[in-house]
Formats: C-alpha cells, structure tokens, sequence
C-alpha cells in the first residue's frame, strides 16, 4: 500500500470509530427518552474525535480512566458494544453485571480502568496505574481523559506535579469543550488556563484542534512513542464542543443558538467525511460505514431491550472478601 | 518469642511480607527515611527506592495513586502519615476505593493497606488526635483493623497484607512504645475474631484500639474489688465478633463499651444494637457506652485529660452499671 493508501486507511478508522460513538450515543439517547435506560446519561456528542485520535495510537495493554462522558472513550479503546449497551439498560450482560451503568463504565479487559462520576477522579487512578506499570517494568502507557472543569480540582495539579516529579508514562488528555456542566469554564478559571498550569509543573502541554480527528490523531502518535520512549508525562489540550447538553435531560436551551449552530458546521464527524470526500473516498462509502455504525448499535438496543435483569442476589455479591455481607440470604 | 515495642512489630510484619510478596511496596511522605514513626525504618536500604516511595504532601495522590497501582497488579501499603491528614483524601478513599471493585461488577481487586496511626498522642490538639474509625465501618467494601498489642498489630497486618480487600489499618500511635511478646515468624491473626483478655463473670466490657491497656487496668481494679469482668478487645471492627460479644453478654447481662472515640454515633452504638437486636431488651440488665463527650480534642493537658478515657472512668462506669 502506498503511503497516501495507509493515510487513508488511517482517516477511515477514525471516521468510523467515530460514527459507532455518534451512533451509539444517540441510540442511547433515544433509549433514555423512551423510558428504556434509567439514570442519567451524558453524551459526548460533537467530541468523538479525541476519543477516536487518542486511542487508535494505544496498544491493548495501555490502560486509560475516563470522566463522566465516557462512552467514547471505552469504545475507542476497544469495549464490547452489546457490554456497554446492556450495562446501560442495567442488564445482567452488562461489563459491570448493571452495578455502574453509563458513569461507571469500565472494561478492565481491554485496559478501560473506568469511566468516573467524580471530575478529576480519575487523574491520581491514571498516575498511579503508571506508576504501577513502570514499577513492573511494562512499556505500557495510560491515557488519562478529563475535560476543561478539572483542571480547577485539586487532583490535577497533585497529579500533575506527581507524574513528572517521577517521570511517569501518562497521556493527559484535557478535553476542553468550554463548560464545566452548566458554567463557562473561562468565567471561573483564573489565569491562562491549562497549558501554563501543565507547563508550570514540568509537564510538556501540545495544543490541539480536537474536532480535527487527523490532526488528534498525529499529535497523539507523537506524543505517545515519547512518553513510551520514557520521555515522561504530557498534556494534550484538545479544543471542542459540547453539542448537547450536560445531561440527558439538559436540552441546553441556555446556549446562545449562534454558537450552537457554528460548532454544528464544526462537528468532527461531517469535517473528516468533507476531506475523505475530498480525497476521493465516495460519499456511498461513508454513507454504508455510518449505516453499518447505526445498524450495530440498534442491534444492540433491541438485544439490550429483551435481555435479562440481574438476579437481585447479584446486588450482594463483589462488595468484600472480609466478613459476611449484612442482609445477605 | 521476643519482646518488642508495637511499633517494632508493625515494622517486622511489614518487613515480613514484603519479603515475601514483591509486589507489596509502600507509598507516603517520608516514608523513605523510616516513616513518622519509624515503622519503615531500614526499608529502603532493604527494598530500595522503588518499592519505599516517599511522596509529595498530596494525600490525594497518595490515596488515588495507591488505587491506581492496585488496579494494575501491584499491592501498596498507602501510609498516611496521621490518620487526620485522611480528610484530605476522602474522595479518593470513600468514591473510588472503596466502590471500584463492586461499581464494576467484581472486575477490581483493590488490594491496598491504608496505614493511618490514630488518635490523642503527646497533646497534639484537634487535627492530630481524632479518633473517626466508626466513620468507616458506614462504607461498604472496606475493613476496619484496630489493634491495640504488638502481636495483634502485627498479626494483623499479615493478615491485611494478603486481603485482596481495602484494609484500613488503624496503628494505635499512643501504644507504639507499648512492649509485647511477638512470635520470630508471624502469622496472620483473621479478621473478625475478638481477643477474650480478661474472663468474667459481672459483666461485659467491649473495646479496642489505644484505650485498651487502660480498660485493662481499670479490669484489674475491679477485680480488687470483686467485680470480674469478661474483657473483650474486638481487633476489627469490620468484620467484628458479633458472636463473642452477645455471648459474653448473654452470660454476663452487663455491657459496657469503651472507646476513646466520642461517644455519640461512636461504633459502641452498633455493637450495644446489634446485642439488643440479638438476645432482646429484657436480656440485659444494664447497658452503657463509656467514650469522650462530643467535643474536639483541646491542647492543654488539664483539657485534654479532663475528656479523654481513662482507667478510673472505666472503673466508675463499670461499678455503676453492676450496682444498676
């Protein structure tokens, strides 16, 4: 294959890695509304290209934690879609046997530590995962995705501070999509912002075009072989767009609609179907690979829909080894 | 069998099983020169800086990056320095912890000890002294260790270092020069299971941890003056030695509890419900829970020991709850 035929193959996998989180989380959407996914679900609908440019440059054994928007991310490193599907529907199949549902997603099998209901929760998780690995002598690195809200916790700048204080093999991921849940995040961040915070603790921060999945994608394999290499932690900042709301039953009318209607044109999903369009892939092509993506994900929420409850007897299992668990039968 | 401090057996249990496991390593500040109390102290020349990490001051970090080593396979001993700094890492303990292996349907072992010495110690005033170990027995997932003897604590601490569970392990700091008989080769004592360290008759007294050698004096005492007490030092607290404990009281029909904890929604709360729920009302003929008034530890010694539990303070409430 030429090398213009591998950049292609390359543009592809994004593309499509991007359609199935577009799909997914729309079918899941549409769940919700119709009464069939219980709890709240918050979707990343406008953000997929971060998800899909980071994790095509992750090996299997490369771990990643995410946040409470985390579909994406555990699709992209490779979780089980029926697993997902039915961990939302709160079925016995799901990955978490229905004890997390869509903000504790997790899919240790393939190197996804968990999706966390906490901001920042997941940034000591992802130090300390690396500072495991190294310890163990693995060339295995962790991805550690947060958005823009984080960046005012506590936990980043512990964490920050903590992985280059030991060289650790880290990729942190900020995705910054401008609002921490309802608030702008510039109107209650002090200073510059994330790259002078990151710079400020020795950690490299690369800024990126986060709808631009090619562009993700060639800062992420760059910054991966390094960290790997044992360059140390760096911070990726990937500018978004949050297209829906802050929940499922946020309809975002707070929005100024100009700016909604700009990160539409702006979307990852209809940019990189422009350039393959562009490049000469056909627009049947693309249309069969986001049919192919729907296609699997109403698969899975008709298979989710009639598969079974857990046992209620599962809710007292995996709480401890030690002592006997109270109201147990 | 030789007799050394519990301090000396925490750090020989440790040394121990680090030995025997490689994958168990120690993280916290100053860890790497002995820790606060000396109870790392020659570990690093022993295990090298990879395995005896001294740490920032973020317990954040000490607690999450704990969790995060655990979830790839390594066996940390997370030590927090004093129990109180423990605040400043509560989500990371309470949110992610102690939830991980059940959120995610049984995908996660946290396997971490987490070393918190606790309570009043040298007039350390408010932030250094508290004794909250009822607070952790609320939050399934986690255990609670709370020894009060050189064996026991090391015993213990074998014990918490094999658990594929999160275990809390409460170092009683006040008792670290308190000497004991401990075995050259220790095994690990199984959590849930009381030390019976007085047989009585009169009545029952149930406690644990730093306060322990005063409720012995204090059954000493009593003894003197013809009251025997069944002394119970329950060790853990989740799990804990239910069946001990109402069996002693369904013989004795006397209970006290003592802890140096304040009273009010002390774990004393717990154990004197669950032996009303067990054995009925009409069982028991007296009932009291002896612990500090609801009041932050002060500085000045007269303060402190004007609220703190004592051996004397034992002896009252014990002769009132037989005369009751």
């Amino acid at each position: 294959m030429t090398r213009t035929g591998d950049n292609r193959a390359r543009l592809i996998a994004l593309y499509t890695t991007m359609c199935r989180i577009r799909a997914f989380e729309e079918t899941a959407l549409a769940a919700h509304k119709a009464g069939e996914i219980p709890g709240p679900l918050h979707v990343s609908i406008g953000q997929e290209a971060v998800a899909a440019g980071i994790c095509l440059n992750l090996r299997r054994d490369d771990r990643i934690t995410s946040n409470h928007r985390g579909h994406g991310h555990a699709l992209a490193k490779g979780a089980g879609v029926s697993g997902m599907m039915e961990e939302l529907f709160g079925r016995a199949g799901g990955h978490c046997r229905g004890k997390g549902g869509s903000m504790h997603i997790a899919d240790f099998s393939v190197g996804m530590l968990g999706a966390n209901g906490v901001v920042a929760g997941g940034i000591p998780i992802a130090v300390g995962a690396a500072q495991g690995l190294k310890m163990m002598g693995s060339d295995a690195i962790v991805a550690c995705f947060f958005g823009d809200g984080a960046i005012n916790r506590g936990p980043f700048l512990e964490g920050l501070n903590w992985a280059a204080l030991y060289r650790l093999p880290v990729l942190f991921v900020c995705e910054d999509n401008g609002v921490a849940a309802f608030t702008a995040t510039a109107s209650v961040t002090a200073g510059p912002g994330v790259a002078a915070r990151a710079e400020s603790l020795g950690v490299p921060c690369l800024s990126v075009d986060g709808n631009n999945a090619a562009a993700v994608d060639a800062a992420a394999s760059r910054l991966v072989a390094e960290i790997r290499g044992g360059g140390g932690p760096q911070l990726l900042h990937a500018t978004t767009y949050r297209i829906t709301g802050h929940t499922s039953s946020d309809p975002a009318a707070w929005r100024d609609p100009t700016d909604v209607e700009a990160a539409r044109a702006a979307e990852p999903i209809g940019r990189l179907r422009a350039r393959l369009a562009e490049e000469g892939v056909s627009l049947a092509e693309l249309d069969a690979l986001l049919g192919d993506a729907q296609a699997e994900m109403s698969a899975a929420r008709a298979a989710a829909l009639t598969a079974p409850w857990p046992d209620p007897a599962v809710a007292w299992e995996d709480v401890q080894d030690s002592g006997a668990v109270q109201g147990a039968a | 069998m030789a007799e050394i401090t519990l301090v000396e057996a925490a750090r020989r249990a440790a040394q121990q099983e680090m030995r025997r496991d490689p994958s168990i390593w120690v993280l916290g500040e100053d860890v790497a020169r002995g820790g606060l109390f000396g109870q790392y102290r020659g570990f690093l020349e022993e295990f090298g800086e990879g395995r005896i990490v001294s740490t920032p001051i973020s317990e954040s970090v000490i607690m999450g990056a704990g969790l995060g080593a655990a979830l790839v396979g390594t066996r940390p001993i997370i030590e927090m320095r004093i129990f109180d700094f423990v605040m400043c890492a509560m989500d990371e303990l309470v949110n992610q912890v102690a939830k991980v292996r059940y959120m995610f349907g049984g995908q996660a072992r946290p396997a971490v000890v987490i070393r918190m010495p606790h309570g009043i110690w040298r007039n350390s005033a408010a932030q250094h002294s508290q004794m909250l170990e009822s607070w952790f027995t609320h939050i399934p997932g986690l255990v609670v260790v709370v020894p009060s003897t050189p064996a026991d604590t090391a015993g213990l601490l074998v014990s918490a270092l094999r658990s594929d569970d999160p275990v809390l392990f409460f170092d009683p700091k006040n008792l670290f020069p308190l000497t004991g008989e401990v075995p050259e080769v220790i095994a690990p004592i199984p959590f849930g299971q009381a030390r019976r360290s007085r047989m009585g008759d009169d009545l029952t007294i149930v406690t644990w941890s730093a306060i322990v050698p005063q409720v012995e004096e204090a059954a000493a005492t009593l003894a003197a003056r013809g009251i025997s007490a069944d002394l119970l030092d329950l060790r853990t607290l989740w799990p804990w030695d239910e069946e001990a404990v109402v069996a002693s009281v369904a013989r004795t029909g006397r209970l006290l509890v003592v802890h140096e904890a304040v009273t009010t929604g002390g774990f004393g709360a717990e154990v004197v419900s669950r032996v009303i729920e067990r054995l009925g009302p009409a069982a028991l003929k007296a009932v009291a829970r002896l612990g500090q008034p609801r009041v932050p530890v002060p500085f000045a010694p007269p303060l402190e020991d004007a609220l703190k539990v004592d051996a004397a303070k034992v002896v009252a409430a014990a002769e009132a709850l037989v005369r009751a």
